[in-house]
Parts: C-alpha cells; structure tokens; sequence
C-alpha cells in the first residue's frame, strides 16, 4: 500500500513539475529549466514522450522474452504473461505515437513525416496489431499461446533492422538521429540538473507504474482463465 | 533428409501442375494489378522513384495472394498429419521453401518483364546490382512468407490476416530493396550501395535461421 502512494505522489510531482516549471534564459533556482534554442516550451514533452517510447520497448523485450519462455516450458502463465505485456505495450506506443506526432507538429511543423523514428514505432504499432488478430483468431488456447509466442519472437528479429537500418535510408529529423548536427538541438543534452533530475523521476515513475498494471493485468487473465476452466467443469 | 525434402517439393510441383491453382490465379492478378496501376497512371509519366516503389508494391501483394497455399493446402487437404509422420519439420520446411522460392522468382521475373515493356521510367542502369537486388530479394520474401504462411495455416484463419502478419515482418526488406532498385535506376556502382546489399543478405540470414529455429514449434502440435 505504502508504495502506492509513493507511487502517486511522485506521478503527481512529475506532471505538475513537468508542465508547470518555467522555462528562463538562466536557470538560478532548482525549479527552473533552461531554454534551449529552437524547442523552447517544446522540450516539455520529454517528460512525458520519453517515457511512453521506453515503456513500448520494455513491454515488447518483456512479452518477447516470456514468449520464449513459454516455447521452452510450456507453462500458460507465461503466455499470461507475455499477453499482458503486449496489450500494456500497445496502450503506452499509442501514446508515444500521439505524443510525438503533436510535438512534431510544433517542432517540425506536421504531425507526420515518416522520420526514421516514426517509421519504426508504425511499424512497432503494426506488429502489436498482427498479434491481437493473430490471437484473436485462434480458439484453443495452446495454439494460441504457441502460434502468437512464436510471431512475437519472429517480429522481434525486426527490430534491430529498424534501429539501425531506417536512419540510414531515411534522413531523420528526430532528436539522436544520426545526422543531427545542425537540426536537434537537443542532442547534445542541453537540460540542466533539475530538468534531469524530473526527467529521471518521470522514467522511474512511469517504469512502476507499468510493472504494477502488468502485474494486475497477467494476475487477472491467470484468475479469468482458471474460472472458465471451472465453469466448463 | 534432402532427399526428403526434394520429393516434398516434387509432390507439391506435380500437384501444381495437375490443378495449376497458383499459377492462374498469380498470373491473372499480376495482369490486375498491373493493370490498375496503368489505369490509374493514365497519360501521366511517373517519376523513377514511384516506379521503383510501385514495382515492389505489386511484388508484395501477389506474394501475399499466392504463397500461402504452401500449408494452407496441406490442412485443407488433412494431409498434414501425414506428413509430421514421414518427415522431420525441418524437411518439411526445406521442400514448402524451395516450392515458394520457385514460385516467388517465375512470378518476380513476369512482373520485372511486364514492367520494363510497359513502364518508360523503368530503365535499369547497373543490371548487375538490379540482378543482385531482385536474387536476395526474392530469397527474403519467399522465407518470410513460407513461416508466415504456416503461422496462418495453423491459425485456421485463411486469406486476410496473411499480408497483417506479413506486413511487419517484411517491411525492412522492401524498404531496403525498393532503395537498391532506386539505386540500380541511378547507375550507382556496388561500392556505394554495399551497406544497403548487407542489409538484405543480412535480413536473409537471419530470418533463415530463426525459421528453422521456430518452425519445430509451429509444426508439432
């Protein structure tokens, strides 16, 4: 329970300190964030944007490494597991996707322009889709857990294509790609320790904040399993 | 076992041969498309680029509209018990793969054919990178899609979900392949365009070996 709170009262922190800190020209005390040139307001949505797009690639690793898992024992848990992961992944890629796509309408002028980043998070959104269809066609729950654990793992093989493949072909416009030097500014960092101090307690926040909806979520999907099993009985 | 997985694929080509499914319905929706394309274009000329992308837009969607009948036709048939009894899954995968690798490069090469009589921008500069590009491109689609295809044969559910669960997987080879044709259209050398070439052999190996890894799994029941 004590944690709950916790948990409560740092997300509350965050996304007050988050979206109401002003931003000056020369930060003094250590609830002033400093302006960068070309974001300005902007660079808020690190706090929030950030976050979302570490949660989508920790709950897809997650359902990968328990859809392995399951392959290997064949235990149904695990596919619970791996389920509530994914559909945890999908909400948080949905956010980033939306996120970044309103960011890049001030930053960028447009909602979308299929920068490298954009690309692969679609392509993260299409995988995620393909599974729940995939799933979602499939009535014994065996097939299910075998058919889906193993596209899971095949969609997984992708993804260092787009990590390191798309800045290539495409040119990016995201902050860190790979031919940033004149456009982000905010590769190199700009944010002082306050706004890194927020930043980290927003990704900490956020981090908890998933672990205990993935837990309510495989722990509720083991129970509703277990009752159908016995009302079939 | 390559003996094995020689008479699967030779069982599956006199099949072929007798009902010539794949073949008609491949052939007449390449000309549907095709032709679609053409309507659509009308009296305008269309830039390299497009021409590129639309070359492998064709090539994606008849992949999708004919490789899967590789296991769908087996559980349709009720042969596939059958078969998990005189071969081992690897066998199996080997002799689906060479029939759709066949499949993949005779429907590949008409489409290249068509496009080069009827498109006026498709004027391929660095033959050899074209041939290497269309060779390792082939071999990607045609392995992506053969586990695909047994995802789905297994899943029961036929036609729809096949390009949804393909789509993702294949996305960055047709990427990287539509970038290569662009390049052999420009007349780049094979120095200029080698990390794009790695790429896709890169792509192919890996999705090689992680479908003989999985297909045991798909396969048992």
């Amino acid at each position: 329970m004590i944690w709950k709170i916790f948990l409560f009262l740092l997300l509350t922190f965050v996304s007050i300190a988050g979206i109401t800190f002003p931003i000056v020209e020369k930060p003094s005390t250590w609830y002033e964030f400093p302006f960068i040139p070309g974001l300005a307001e902007n660079a808020k949505i690190i706090f929030f944007h950030v976050p979302t797009a570490w949660l989508t690639v920790i709950a897809f690793l997650m359902s990968t490494i328990y859809s392995f898992k399951y392959l290997l024992k064949k235990n149904l848990d695990d596919d619970a597991k791996a389920y509530s992961a994914a559909q945890l992944g999908l909400i948080f890629c949905v956010l980033a996707t939306v996120t970044g796509a309103v960011w890049a309408k001030f930053a960028w002028g447009q909602f979308w322009s299929w920068d490298p980043r954009q690309t692969s998070i679609f392509a993260i959104l299409l995988i995620y889709g393909a599974l729940f269809a995939l799933r979602s066609s499939i009535e014994s729950e065996d097939k299910r857990a075998t058919l889906s654990a193993v596209y899971s793992l095949i969609a997984f093989i992708t993804v260092p294509f787009f990590i390191f493949v798309m800045p290539r072909i495409m040119k990016g416009l995201h902050p860190g790609s790979a031919e940033d030097s004149n456009t982000g500014p905010i590769v190199d960092f700009q944010m002082n320790s306050s706004m890194q101090l927020i930043f980290f307690l927003s990704l900490i926040g956020f981090t908890i904040l998933y672990f205990w909806m993935w837990q309510v979520g495989y722990k509720s999907i083991i129970f509703r399993d277990k009752l159908n099993k016995q009302v079939m009985i | 076992m390559i003996a094995k997985s020689y008479a699967l694929f030779k069982k599956d080509f006199c099949s072929e041969l007798r009902t010539r499914y794949a073949i008609n319905s491949l052939a007449m929706f390449i000309i549907v498309a095709i032709s679609v394309i053409l309507f659509s274009i009308g009296n305008e000329t269309i830039t390299e680029s497009l021409t590129g992308g639309l070359f492998w837009v064709v090539i994606f969607f008849t992949a999708m509209s004919g490789l899967a009948r590789a296991f769908v036709s087996e559980e349709e048939r009720g042969t596939s018990l059958t078969l998990q009894l005189i071969a081992s899954p690897s066998t199996v995968f080997t002799g689906k793969l060479l029939f759709n690798v066949i499949l993949v490069f005779c429907m590949n090469l008409i489409i290249a054919i068509l496009y080069s009589a009827l498109f006026e921008r498709f004027v391929v500069q660095n033959f050899p990178l074209f041939m290497l590009t269309f060779v390792l491109g082939n071999i990607g689609l045609a392995v992506s899609s053969t586990i695909i295809a047994a995802i789905i044969a297994k899943a029961g559910a036929k036609g729809t979900l096949y390009p949804v669960l393909s789509f993702p997987i294949l996305l960055p080879l047709i990427l990287t392949c539509v970038q290569l044709t662009l390049f052999s259209f420009d007349g780049t050398s094979f120095e200029e365009a080698k990390f794009e070439l790695a790429i896709v052999v890169g792509y192919d190996v890996i999705m090689l070996t992680a479908s003989y890894m999985l297909f045991d799994f798909i396969w048992k029941d």
